[in-house]
């Protein structure tokens, strides 16, 4: 078994190469960054108002895709038909999409000269290149991320406490929110987590769907990208700010997602 | 098993298809490649209102193959200080490259073209019409970001105006893009009313957009500065590229789309 000999060293070489490549930008952003150009990054209410936007535009799409993903996800991890493969693969769709596409899609589909563009300027709403395109852009991106990771989470429990819980005369509705949900917690806040981690990030659908304005539109991606041509060292120190909220996040969920399942229903 | 087989036949078809094609795709780029195999290659970085024009120029290029790459000429200059050397820099201004040069990272520019800022609306049932028009309720404009040329020459027609009427017009932008192809998209798809590019972007958008002249005494002179990138690798290619910008090829294409003569600006 020469085999065994080679391989422990080809694996952890895998490993330091992934490590290394994936790491060295963000370290790299750091080490450029003096701490002080990171403090004086926040000093300017550019910086503060992208941040403010990414923050709420982002929350606010967050509540969105929570609160209609998640039954979405429930119905396709427990009910068996036919066009359910075509739908998760529908869903998941823009995953894969490139975000100018995302753009393009929702200009062609709710820009003024868009599919329902007509529909909504007789409804008075303007979409493009406010705050609310921002929501949809984001949204869209976002979206599958979660919507994926809810029905995996969904799909896992245990089918015998649903049906437990059905024999014990609680309805469809009373599983889903007392033993579904929290049976499948861990999983929907991974998926939060990556959905947001998303939304924070981005910048392309965002720039085509709502333009860049301060205050309205300019999220903290769309900020750097403007501080790269004329002040390298400010798009540094935002995108610090970037990295350090958006690690935040995932060592949030990271921690969330140690308490089991199990666990979770007993509390 | 048979729907295993089955799988792998369905497989096997749909990768003859996306490969037949991209085959098919690059058919008609066989010949030339054979032909350009052995030519070297040209990088330039180059604004994004010069596309059409530089384009239509790099297909005709002899001695070099061409690989553009278009963004805001703030952005490409911000490249270039980070250490990105293409062999070509042409901006949508002079100040970028004189800057540049001063910071040792270019040659020494020349101008190479000149083109005019104009204010650029929908062809069909415009709802603007005029400069006075901008100031309207329910008109939304967009604009470049400031540090980009487009950007910078539309802030300063905007100061030549009397002050109440720049700051109406500037409370009706929408968004400020950072090229004037960001701009010339948001025009053609009906997101704003009316956009300050370059008369060249209003020829090259096919007829959607219609330019509207501003007064003489508010145009800015927009000067084209092009440039041979310090260490660049093929600056024999960077300078017959920039000769035939000045006189021949270049200056035929960049005539054919709109621009101007440098020194008639």
């Amino acid at each position: 078994m020469s085999q065994a000999r080679w391989f422990p060293p080809v694996l952890a070489v895998a490993l330091a190469v992934a490590l290394s490549f994936l790491t060295l930008p963000i370290v790299a952003i750091f080490v450029d960054t003096g701490p002080a150009e990171l403090v004086s990054s926040l000093d300017d209410p550019t910086a503060i108002d992208a941040l403010t936007l990414s923050l709420w535009t982002s929350t606010v799409a967050l509540v969105i895709i929570v609160v209609v993903g998640t039954p979405a996800a429930y119905l396709l991890a427990t009910r068996r038909f036919r066009a359910r493969n075509l739908l998760i693969t529908l869903i998941e769709l823009p995953l894969v999409l490139p975000p100018a596409v995302a753009g393009i899609g929702l200009l062609a589909a709710l820009g003024p000269n868009g599919l329902f563009g007509q529909a909504l300027d007789d409804a008075g709403i303007r979409v493009v290149l406010t705050t609310l395109s921002v929501i949809l852009a984001l949204t869209f991106v976002a979206a599958p991320f979660y919507l994926r990771q809810a029905e995996a989470a969904f799909s896992a429990l245990d089918r015998s406490w649903l049906d437990a819980s059905r024999t014990l005369g609680a309805g469809e509705a009373t599983t889903f929110v007392r033993v579904a949900i929290p049976a499948a917690l861990p999983g929907l806040i991974a998926g939060l987590a990556l959905a947001w981690g998303r939304a924070l990030g981005e910048f392309g659908a965002t720039l085509m769907f709502a333009g860049s304005f301060r205050g309205v539109t300019q999220t903290v991606p769309l900020a750097i990208y403007e501080r790269f041509a004329t002040d390298f060292t400010a798009a540094l120190g935002l995108s610090a700010v970037l990295v350090a909220v958006s690690a935040a996040i995932l060592m949030t969920v990271k921690l969330a997602t140690h308490a089991s399942p199990a666990r979770v229903l007993t509390r | 098993m048979i729907a295993s087989h089955r799988r792998l036949a369905l497989l096997a078809v749909l990768l003859a298809t996306l490969m037949g094609l991209s085959v098919s795709a690059c058919g008609s780029d066989e010949e030339s490649s054979a032909a350009t195999r052995e030519k070297p290659e040209l990088v330039v970085s180059a604004a994004a209102s010069l596309k059409t024009a530089l384009t239509r120029y790099a297909d005709r290029f002899e001695s070099a193959t061409v690989r553009l790459s278009f963004a805001g000429s703030d952005e490409l200059a911000a490249q270039v200080r980070q250490g990105i050397k293409p062999d070509v820099f042409a901006a949508a201004n002079t100040k970028l490259p004189d800057q540049l040069f001063k910071e040792g990272l270019v040659e020494k520019p020349v101008s190479f073209a000149t083109n005019e800022l104009v204010l650029a609306v929908p062809a069909d049932r415009p709802k603007v019409t005029s400069l006075d028009d901008l100031t309207g309720n329910d008109v939304t404009i967009a604009v470049g970001a400031e540090g980009v040329p487009v950007g910078d020459y539309t802030l300063k027609v905007l100061d030549g105006l009397p002050q109440a009427q720049s700051k109406a017009i500037l409370a009706n932008v929408r968004s400020r893009e950072p090229d004037v192809g960001g701009i010339v998209g948001k025009l053609t798809q009906g997101a704003v009313e009316a956009g300050f590019v370059y008369r060249s972007d209003v020829e090259g958008a096919g007829g959607k957009l219609k330019a509207i002249e501003l007064p003489d005494e508010l145009k800015p002179t927009v000067e084209y500065g092009v440039a041979i990138v310090k260490g660049a690798r093929n600056p024999a290619g960077a300078q017959t590229f920039i000769d035939g910008l000045l006189d021949g090829a270049g200056a035929k294409a960049l005539a054919d789309n709109g621009f101007g003569a440098p020194g008639t600006g």
